[in-house]
């Protein structure tokens, strides 16, 4: 391009406008079908459809194993998994700030492209605007996607019982340390990086194993507790987890130490929360930990009868205390 | 409002150190600490370091337990009980 | 320490409290003064470990729930400054001053920053040489060092617009206070940890000498805290009353005399007002005359007047352990942590916070 910087020309729908898609965008993204650059994309889907959409204002946009395009295509992918989909397509809607630098454009469409092949979805739609500078913060994306239900599956809260076991992915709150480790002068070994992943892989191959699997839920903002506090609620059962049983990597256990926070409540982009009838909860955690994303999966607890509709954690010494919902923004607490 | 957490000095240049716990390294201040040294465990609160950690708490519940159980004690630390009976 | 090794602890030392509770034969009262120890034992599950006679209470260990009304509208009224940056801890923006917060004036403008460190405010004023930066200067013992130490570090750098508002509060001269409260009825005190580290245990050799009572200092991890708990049991049945101190890792009987030395250098004793408790003696600190320069109150003086709310809120009755949280008419109906009255519900540590969040539970396992 004849400048490495996002200008107001480049959304003004002229030849810069063109030259953005052809010469960035395009050689990205580019497949049969957004070739095409119609107004819409057409393509086939068999059966019941899954929808969704998301949008993602991250700061910063580049941290520790990713970038905002990274959470946006994973995010999407995961939203249709945890809704019993197999994700097939999705747009993605781009909003640049004047000034925003091409170089980072291009890294943040290629790592889009990236996860797209890896969660074997194509990107068949999309749009871009430019805003001034000022109006937004470098980069916003909304991704939408649509995905065929998997046949024979009844995904919903209501059908969890008291006795199924919940079963988690893997190590919790990688992803809030590093961005939370990053704001506030912490510094993380590199083996510590967002846990962003595509999780259809997983998803698929849990409810290939155990079709009536009740809940699939990616534990994003407001972390495990948002999850669990939102299925006890709609479910009407209690949820007693074990503190013990849950994994944590002791740097984010340090993290959480050094600025007060409850790694409950921190965001993940790459795990997934299984509510599982209990005589199948074996069998799907092999499944799980034969998966590249699930490899730490275990039980963390059950559903019960008792505390309908609220969450208990048992503490390693035997007391148990009510995990509730997320109030608000995660600040450090010194106090 | 006292949150501090014990870590392992790992490098001191004048007045400011860094700490490391768990893997996660931050720079602190020595103002309150002036004699820390590398490999020393520091307490931390609020961007200081406010106190050496001179040993676990997991041998001193033993030994409390071992009292209970009839052992003479020892976790009295540097007070001496009798000075405020 | 294992999980197994940690319930095999935590299980002979209620056993402890137990024998030992049951031997004092009639009901027993310990309090923390510590917000960091409320949260712990709520955290940790310990009161439904406890035997019937055995009962704990918050103090006002919570250093935003206890500053006051006035602190927090004169905070508010720097912050609407176009010439002022407020540094802070996280806790202080939810705290409702008598008209507005500090979230509110934030988000229609005000520059407030949240700090992790008070020496991170050495660095925005560097960066914001045309702008007053002023700290948010609270908490006890164990905090006021470390302003302390900002302001020194300040006055190094030759930095002129770095300035503190102060209300840090001392934890010995309000305990003077509840013990002389005919209300309030404690048979000994979980000690703080943490403002022991600076000041050491002698500061609170009053306890057993004026009042007969015993005090333990402790840790925040679930064990050292049932071991306080354990020994205080013990003193209490046995008619005993000394100061023990069971964090001895980080506690010596002197503390932190480099940490003192500095906060007396910039600070001097004050009479204090406490929320819900009042004026307190010689219970604060002011920055000293020598100091004056990076004393927001004295370079740019408010004139402003804080007319007391009434509400229902017992606060102040739940600050001294005369009430529990769930006694007061407001708690989790007009007060709930996102809709807070009371300071007791703002601060993550607030007394009331934490029955809110940890203790409504309907899951009731042993007590």
């Amino acid at each position: 391009m004849a400048n490495d910087c996002i200008t107001m020309a480049h959304g003004a729908g002229g030849k810069i406008s063109r030259d953005l898609m052809e010469k960035v965008i395009l050689p990205e993204f580019g497949n049969p079908l957004l070739n095409e650059l119609h107004d819409g994309a057409s393509v086939n889907m068999s059966g019941n459809v899954a929808f969704t959409t998301d949008s993602y204002v991250v700061q910063p946009l580049f941290f520790p194993g990713g970038n905002i395009g990274k959470l946006a295509v994973c995010g999407t992918v995961n939203d249709l998994s945890m809704t019993g989909a197999v994700p097939r397509y999705i747009s993605v809607g781009l909003i640049l700030e004047e000034g925003f630098p091409i170089k980072d454009l291009r890294t943040i469409l290629h790592t889009m492209r990236q996860m797209a092949d890896k969660a074997g979805v194509m990107i068949v739609t999309g749009d871009t605007k430019v805003v001034a500078k000022g109006q937004a913060d470098g980069i916003f994306i909304n991704t939408a996607g649509i995905g065929d239900i998997i046949p024979g599956t009844h995904i919903s809260p209501r059908n969890v019982k008291p006795g199924m076991k919940v079963l988690l992915s893997g190590f919790i709150g990688d992803h809030a340390a590093t961005v939370m480790a990053s704001r506030h002068g912490l510094e993380l070994p590199p083996t510590i990086t967002t846990d962003c992943a595509p999780l259809n892989g997983l998803t698929k191959a849990i409810l290939e194993t155990a079709p009536d699997v009740p809940v699939l839920r990616d534990p994003t903002r407001g972390g495990v507790a948002a999850v669990l506090n939102e299925i006890a609620e709609s479910s009407g059962c209690g949820i007693l987890i074990e503190e013990d049983a849950l994994p944590i990597r002791p740097e984010v256990q340090g993290v959480c130490d050094i600025l007060g926070f409850d790694p409950l409540y921190l965001a993940n982009e790459g795990k997934c929360i299984a509510f599982v009838p209990a005589e199948e909860a074996d069998a799907v955690l092999a499944v799980m930990r034969a998966n590249e994303y699930g490899k730490d999966a275990c039980i963390i607890g059950e559903t019960t009868e008792e505390g309908a509709g609220e969450v208990g954690l048992r503490t390693p010494i035997g007391g148990i205390r009510v995990v509730d919902m997320p109030l608000g923004n995660l600040v450090p607490r010194i106090c | 409002m006292c949150l501090a957490v014990p870590a392992k000095v790992v490098a001191v240049d004048q007045m400011m150190g860094k700490v490391e716990l768990s893997g996660v390294t931050r720079d602190v201040s020595l103002m309150l600490l002036p004699e820390t040294a590398v490999g020393d465990y520091v307490l931390v609160h609020a961007g200081f370091a406010i106190q050496k950690v001179e040993k676990d708490d997991f041998d001193e519940t033993n030994d409390l337990l071992a009292e209970m159980h009839g052992a003479p004690r020892k976790v009295e630390g540097p007070l001496d009980r009798e000075q405020f009976s | 320490m294992s999980a197994q090794e940690e319930r095999r602890q935590a299980q002979e030392l209620v056993a402890v409290i137990e024998r030992e509770a049951k031997a004092a034969g009639r009901p027993l009262r310990f309090m923390e003064v510590c917000g960091t120890h409320t949260v712990s034992i709520f955290r940790a599950g310990i009161r439904q470990l406890l035997p019937e006679n055995v009962e704990l209470v918050s103090g006002p260990g919570c250093p935003v729930c206890v500053t006051p009304d006035s602190y927090m509208d004169k905070a508010i009224a720097y912050a609407e400054r176009d010439d002022v940056i407020i540094t802070t801890f996280g806790d202080m923006l939810k705290v409702p001053g008598s008209r507005s917060s500090l979230n509110e004036v934030r988000a229609k403008g005000a520059d407030i920053r949240i700090v992790y460190s008070p020496l991170d405010s050495v660095k925005v004023a560097a960066e914001n040489p045309d702008k007053k930066v002023v700290f948010l200067a609270v908490g006890f013992e164990t905090t006021a060092p470390t302003a302390a130490a900002t302001v020194i570090a300040a006055e190094k750098q030759g930095l002129k617009n770095l300035y503190m508002l102060s209300a840090h509060k001392l934890v010995p001269p309000v305990m003077h206070a509840l013990l002389n409260d005919p209300d309030v009825k404690v048979d000994g005190f979980i000690l703080p940890g943490h403002v022991c580290v600076i000041t050491g245990t002698k500061p609170f050799a009053f306890l057993p000498a004026q009042y007969h009572l015993p005090g333990v200092v402790t840790g925040f991890e679930a064990v050292p805290i049932l071991r306080s708990l354990a020994r205080l049991t013990t003193m209490a049945a046995r008619g005993e009353a000394a100061v023990e101190n069971e964090y001895p890792s980080v506690v010596r009987t002197d503390g932190n005399p480099v940490s003192r030395q500095l906060t007396e250098q910039v600070y001097e004793p004050v009479d204090a007002e406490w929320r819900g408790i009042g004026m307190v003696p010689k219970s604060g600190l002011r920055m000293r005359d020598a100091f004056a320069a990076h004393d927001i109150e004295r370079i740019l003086p408010l004139d402003i007047q804080t007319v007391p709310k009434k509400t229902a809120c017992r606060c102040g009755d739940v600050l001294r352990g005369v009430v529990k949280p769930v006694e007061c008419p407001l708690f989790g109906k007009a007060c709930i942590p996102t809709h807070a009255v009371g300071p007791c519900m703002v601060s993550v540590e607030g007394v009331c916070a934490a029955w809110y969040k940890y203790g409504r539970g309907r899951f009731i396992y042993g007590k």
